[in-house]
């Protein structure tokens, strides 16, 4: 740190040095490892889908679990398949915030607080093994107290009987909110139904489902110390299973003509 | 030149977190769970050392008067490396610490191992300097991260060793030590233990309290 080396040239001189250094450091690790970061990126989303619907098995590689899967794209109004849009480049969540490809929500639809909702959606179908339909896995996310919610909800071949219910991300209170990824909890969902005389009827209550109660099979526990979470799963599946979310689709699907 | 001073002295006699009361804001905030909590402290002690290492090696060739943007140019690079690192060895471990290895750039340990130490010194002991930093820091994370996560969620490294309540055990977890500021507490506990074994860290007081003036001198 001597004075000599103070003047502007030297001080140019260094600056640009440092700069092409460390950008070729950064840009060589960035370019190196990206292959293997899509692939993670991938795989977990795609663990995800299989942990939604109670398929995983952490023996086997996802890839080989995911061969069951078929991925489509399905226009959410009409609830038909799109076949123009690649579902494999098809990026949901982007496409909720571009202008062209989503309808901005109003106050009384908009009861999950996602202010924007894409027009196209991705879903999962799982064929069993002689190739008949056996699950449909559907992306969700909403509001909880602090966060998005993204998760997935899978529904038995029926479109009804829920199937299994996980969220992937979301940033709700450790121990509280963020109880939703317990299995415990967790295991509660599937079995349940989804609609009742063609409603959304599934719902989280507050405190414990009385089983012998006649609307058992509709509800689910909810948190305990976690009202707002459980407010939010509940309103974010109510929103996603219900006429401006994936109700138009499956009503196709139980009829056979998606 | 010491070695085992320069790399041992920062863990209790010169903590980074209990003495210089610098990094506490990931210390709230990635203490909640021992895995985290670990591979944070790794990130760190290495992003620590190595930065320290390279801004040794060029403190010759440094003018003084961008000496603080050219120290955080080489450090964001080592953490935007390390954090391309996580993202493809270690995705899940990555996706839990999310921005805190983004932040690590702005964790003033980083900095002021640069600054206060790597600037004045040759590369070898810069980059011990920068690992006995990584470890005092990683000795407050450790302890606080245990006792977080065992009375929190009754568990060490996600393994159960508490039987919880929930599970049909007899612990009912302490829901405070989940979050950030049960983490507050815990260092505030530790530097008051450590200030009590080393009584030498005790500050000197920056100023006393003068007496109410007394009535008949305010008139």
């Amino acid at each position: 740190m001597s004075s000599k080396s103070e003047g502007l040239g030297r001080v140019l001189g260094v600056a640009l040095a440092l700069c092409v250094v460390c950008s070729v450091v950064v840009s060589t690790a960035a370019v190196i490892l990206k292959p293997e970061q899509e692939a993670n990126k991938t795989r977990d989303l795609k663990r995800n889908i299989l942990q939604a619907a109670g398929l995983y098995d952490p023996n086997l590689t996802v890839e080989q679990q995911f061969e069951r899967v078929t991925t489509k794209v399905i226009d959410v109004e009409t609830g038909t398949y799109v076949n123009d849009i690649d579902p494999a480049s098809f990026d949901q969540r982007a496409a909720a915030k571009d202008p062209a490809l989503s309808v901005r929500l109003d106050g009384d639809t908009d009861i999950a607080k996602i202010m924007r909702q894409s027009r196209y959606a991705l879903v999962y179908l799982v064929d069993d093994e002689q190739g008949q339909l056996d699950k449909v896995i559907l992306p969700i996310h909403g509001y909880g107290l602090w966060s998005t919610l993204y998760g997935f909800v899978a529904l038995e071949a029926d479109a009804n009987t829920i199937a299994g219910l996980g969220f992937y991300e979301h940033g709700e209170t450790p121990g509280l909110g963020g109880e939703v990824d317990n299995p415990r909890w967790k295991a509660q969902w599937p079995g349940k139904q989804a609609y009742r005389d063609g409603d959304v009827a599934i719902s989280v209550i507050k405190g414990t489902v009385n089983s012998n109660s006649p609307n058992a099979d509709w509800q689910v526990d909810g948190l305990s110390g976690a009202t707002l979470t459980s407010k939010g799963v509940h309103n974010l599946v109510q929103f996603w299973l219900g006429e401006h979310g994936f109700a138009p689709y499956l009503a196709n699907l139980r009829k056979g003509n998606a | 030149m010491d070695i085992k001073d320069t790399l041992f002295r920062p863990v209790f006699k010169n903590n980074p977190i209990a003495l210089q009361i610098l990094g506490i804001c990931s210390a709230l905030a990635v203490t909640s769970s021992l895995q985290v909590t670990v591979v944070m402290c790794i990130a760190l002690t290495l992003v620590t050392a190595f930065s320290s290492f390279f801004i040794s090696s060029i403190r010759m060739f440094i003018p003084s008067s961008i000496r603080i943007i050219v120290q955080m140019t080489i450090i964001a690079s080592l953490v935007i490396v390390v954090d391309q690192i996580l993202k493809a060895v270690a995705y899940e471990i990555s996706k839990q610490l999310s921005v805190f290895v983004g932040l690590i750039i702005t964790n003033c340990i980083v900095m002021g191992r640069a600054e206060a130490y790597a600037m004045k010194n040759p590369p070898i002991p810069s980059f011990l300097d920068g690992i006995g930093n990584g470890l005092g820091y990683s000795f407050v994370l450790l302890v606080v991260g245990t006792i977080r996560e065992l009375l929190g969620s009754g568990k060490l490294f996600g393994i159960e060793i508490l039987p919880l309540v929930t599970e049909g055990g007899w612990y009912t977890p302490n829901g405070l030590l989940l979050l950030p500021p049960s983490a507050f507490f815990l260092i505030g506990l530790l530097i008051w233990a450590i200030r009590s074994w080393q009584t030498e860290q005790v500050e000197e007081p920056e100023f006393t309290i003068a007496k109410h003036t007394p009535v008949e001198e305010s008139a």
